[in-house]
């Protein structure tokens, strides 16, 4: 496991030259850094310039790459290593990425926006190209030898023009040298790279299909106990009485743990702890759950329900009657990871340690200090990667459950995995939305006036340090008072349109919705994508404009309109073909994507996806494919089929039967083109398809059978 | 409690189990394996699954107790004694077909299983019989052309 070795015993035990930022020095610097290629401030220096190490250089050139974000399937881990493999010039076989633990790494926030080649990327190239300076600049002092005549070659600093060598211990001399990034850093120049821009393999794949421990709930300490959480039946219902005398005699010496209504069972072996607690429940009795609306009607629960007004946009007057109206609906929808969430706690000596799959170490241990009533240096979380994560799913949660436990068993490490229904009943959804647009097209069946209301909960519920943010903060016997509202911003994410409208008048409605809810991959700017691009096209029918031709019209962007003629270069002009487009965030990475369905429908079917992507500069084009891919047929599932399902008395969708996902013969076919654009900086892809692919499928479904379809599922199970 | 004999990855050994428990638990806990993954307990999700007597099938239900004398393949063991990898784990790794990767196990599971039967299958069979396999994070392209390059060896 990663994070056994400390830091510190690194370090003595080898002599090595680490690399951190200081505070301000990027302010002094008369060059701005170019870091991220015309960044303002290159990655993670922005937001946590005061951290002590992103790298070290041992004197056997092993490199060790400290990141403060955690490797979710995303390949961020292998981005980061090629950064620093390339930036020194070793082999990236001797590269290693230490990631996310409180005690390591830098505090890089959340894992989170599609934002980590942007931040901790960039970070690591600079710290790198900053520990090759130094470590050139020390053997030129050594060998009476110009720097530029030095290069690092694994462990030994190499003269090009005499070929003299001297190893890298020789130069370090066993001690622990500290450098700092210094501007201006002289980058490597582009046309050597060796391995960035390259498709370079991911290093945990051979282990990941042979069954190496890489996952948080692969973790096995000796004496390891196993928990499981017994969650009620529904959103407010409160434990009225159970009968614990249930446990006793049972095998694995099952343990009750109980705060209030948080409830969990505790015991030798997993499958011991799963029994009784099945036992346990039964006897359980519980006050009635909150009411709910019916999931049916949940459309008309959104137009009426009370909310505050937020200005988003105001350009110009409308004026004149809209040419075209139209309302377009999401529905609750799931994170869906195949695994549940799981987490290792453990509290010894007054310090407790977890290892869990978050997205955010620091905050999730801001959280649970305050929920557990420690010093923040009591806490240690260490990021272990975990099953499929595409936001804050209920990672946060299960770290807060098993730290719960393993405080009343101090000395022993509790593994709590939740159960299939746990997370789905319990994870935070992605918030319903209910998007009214209209506009008006000038005499010349241009745009002239653009209007949104957009009607949706918050989306994002992070625990940041707010332990009431945390599920079983609620249901303590001295509850933390919830706190309403979130981050806002994820509602009207990519409701403006990049397109050119003179006027428009954009609002955000926020209401308070009646499931948990919290960032999925794209936010808002799933739904609002998915209603723009709709519109656009149904306006482009209007004013009988070709797809294409009515958004180029209305692009200035040249890096938009790009994306958009390659994809009608890579899919030619098929009648039936439905097309969208936006750019992430409207400031991240750009995405065209074409659709086709598989013959008529209902059901509909997606046959075939094309995806143009422009991320700036490509780290690695296999790493940024993959994540097109999967993000285009994530989104095609959502698209077609997915809502939780919920009546009055709680949330229905509890299986892989109740909230279906899309299985393989349901998947659509994916190719995806990537421009690539080495002078720009390089910008995250993991949610850019999102929205886009949606808006793809609902007018390729137009273009095959005539029927506009605004509602999400496409696919509805009434 | 029950004693039961099973070959698990080429050993056969003796293990004494509760009736009610799943073969995932005996090999999870037990025989501390990673391969099969705890998904849903369901068996609607694949992650568990391990060869029984030759056929992928899921894990997480069935009684190791009714499994008495059968031959248990995990991810582990496909590589049989030679060590490295089997041609569907090594094609996986070359297609680079995962991102969180929980679902890889059943992936080369089922796909081993398939190819046993059916060395040459297209694009539609191998979509069919990955079907019982969820994947989220949307690696199904990859996967596919995983299984297409292992039955191309």
């Amino acid at each position: 496991m990663k994070g056994e070795c400390s830091r510190r015993a690194f370090l003595q035990a080898t002599g090595a030259l680490a690399i951190g930022f200081s505070l301000g020095c990027f302010s002094q610097a008369q060059e701005r850094p170019r870091g991220g290629r015309g960044e303002e401030l290159p990655g993670s220096l922005g937001e946590a310039p005061r951290v002590d190490s992103w790298l070290e250089l041992s004197a056997d050139g092993s490199v060790r790459v400290f990141t403060g974000k955690l490797e979710l399937g995303q390949g961020i881990g292998i981005a980061v290593a090629q950064m620093a493999a390339e930036e020194l010039g070793v082999d990236i076989d001797r590269v290693s990425v230490v990631m996310a633990d409180t005690d390591l790494t830098p505090n890089e926030g959340y894992t989170a926006g599609s934002r980590s080649i942007e931040n901790s990327a960039i970070a690591v190239r600079y710290a790198a190209a900053s520990a090759r300076e130094r470590l050139l600049a020390l053997a030129s002092q050594r060998l009476g030898l110009p720097a530029g005549d030095l290069e690092l070659v694994d462990d030994n600093v190499v003269s090009r023009s005499t070929g003299k060598t001297v190893p890298l211990g020789e130069l370090l001399r066993g001690e622990s040298l500290r450098g700092e990034v210094r501007l201006p850093v002289k980058l490597k120049e582009r046309g050597h790279y060796r391995y960035v821009g390259k498709p370079v393999g991911r290093k945990e794949l051979p282990a990941m299909v042979s069954g190496g421990a890489l996952y948080v709930g692969d973790l096995r300490f000796p004496d390891m106990l196993h928990a499981r959480v017994i969650r009620p039946p529904s959103y407010g219902c409160r434990l009225r009485s159970l009968d614990e005398k249930v446990l006793k005699g049972l095998a694995g010496r099952p343990r009750l743990v109980r705060d209030g209504t948080f409830l969990a069972v505790v015991a030798e072996d997993e499958w011991s702890c799963l029994k009784a607690a099945e036992i346990l429940r039964q006897s359980c009795r519980w006050s009635a759950p909150a009411s709910l609306p019916e999931a049916k009607d949940l459309k008309a629960w959104l137009a009426q329900a009370e909310a505050s007004t937020q200005e988003v946009e105001r350009e110009g007057e409308i004026s004149g009657e809209p040419t075209l109206s139209a309302s377009y609906f999401k529905p609750y929808t799931m994170h869906a990871s195949v695994g549940p969430s799981c987490a290792v706690a453990r509290f010894e000596k007054g310090e407790m340690t977890v290892w869990s799959h978050t997205q955010g170490v620091f905050p999730l241990r801001g959280a649970l200090r305050s929920l557990l009533g420690l010093a923040e240096e009591k806490v240690r979380v260490i990021g272990v990667p975990g099953p499929g994560c595409y936001g804050h799913n209920g990672a946060d949660d299960v770290a807060a459950d098993a730290a719960l436990v393993a405080r009343v068993v101090p000395g022993r490490h509790v593994r709590l995995q939740w159960s299939r229904a746990d997370e789905h009943l319990w994870e935070p959804y992605g918030s319903a939305m209910l998007i009214d647009l209209s506009a008006r097209l000038d005499k010349a069946g241009n745009l002239a006036d653009w209007t949104a209301s957009i009607r949706s909960d918050t989306h994002s519920t992070r625990p940041g340090g707010d332990a009431s943010k945390l599920l079983a903060a609620s249901e303590l016997e001295a509850p933390w008072p919830k706190k309403e509202g979130g981050y806002s911003g994820g509602a009207y994410r990519n409701s403006q349109p990049l397109y050119r409208i003179p006027n428009r008048r954009i609002d955000l409605q926020s209401l308070q919705g009646p499931l948990r809810v919290s960032a999925l991959r794209a936010l808002g700017g799933f739904a609002n994508i998915f209603a723009l691009e709709s519109f656009i096209d149904e306006l482009a029918v209007v004013a009988k404009r070709d797809p294409y031709e009515f958004r180029l019209a209305h692009l200035d962007d040249p890096r938009a309109v790009a994306v958009l003629k390659r994809l009608r270069e890579v899919t030619g002009e098929a009648p039936d073909l439905g097309i969208a487009f936006a750019r992430y965030k409207n400031e991240a990475s750009y995405f065209a994507v074409a659709a086709l369905m598989a013959g008529g429908g209902p059901p509909y079917r997606v046959q075939k996806l094309w995806g143009v992507v422009e991320a700036g500069e490509v780290i690695n084009p296999d790493g940024l494919s993959n994540q097109v891919e999967g993000g285009m047929i994530q989104a095609a599932s959502w698209t077609l089929g997915e809502a939780v399902s919920f009546g009055s008395h709680g949330v229905t969708s509890r299986d892989w039967e109740s909230y279906p996902i899309a299985r393989f013969p349901q998947t659509p076919a994916t190719e995806v083109h990537i421009i690539d654009r080495p002078d720009l900086p390089p910008l995250g892809a993991g949610e850019t398809t999102m929205g886009p692919t949606a808006a793809a499928i609902a007018n390729a479904v137009f273009r095959a059978t005539g029927r506009r379809l605004r509602d999400l599922p496409l696919n509805r199970r009434v | 409690m029950k004693k039961i004999s099973l070959k698990i990855n080429g050993q056969t050994r003796t293990h004494e189990v509760d009736e009610s428990m799943p073969l995932l638990y005996l090999l999870r806990g037990e025989l501390a394996l990673n391969g099969p993954k705890y998904g849903c307990g369901l068996e609607q999700c694949g992650s568990c699954m391990v060869l029984i007597d030759g056929r992928a099938g899921p894990s997480c239900r069935v009684p190791a107790a009714e499994l008495e004398g059968k031959e248990i393949i995990t991810l582990e063991g496909l590589a049989g004694e030679k060590g490295g990898l089997h041609p569907v784990q090594k094609a996986f790794v070359e297609e680079e077909a995962a991102q969180c990767g929980y679902c890889i196990n059943g992936m080369v599971i089922a796909a081993v299983s398939l190819l046993r039967e059916n060395p040459q299958p297209d694009e539609t069979t191998i979509r069919e019989r990955l079907e019982r396999n969820l994947c989220r994070c949307g690696s199904h392209s990859r996967i596919v052309r995983a299984v297409r390059r292992a039955a191309g060896r």
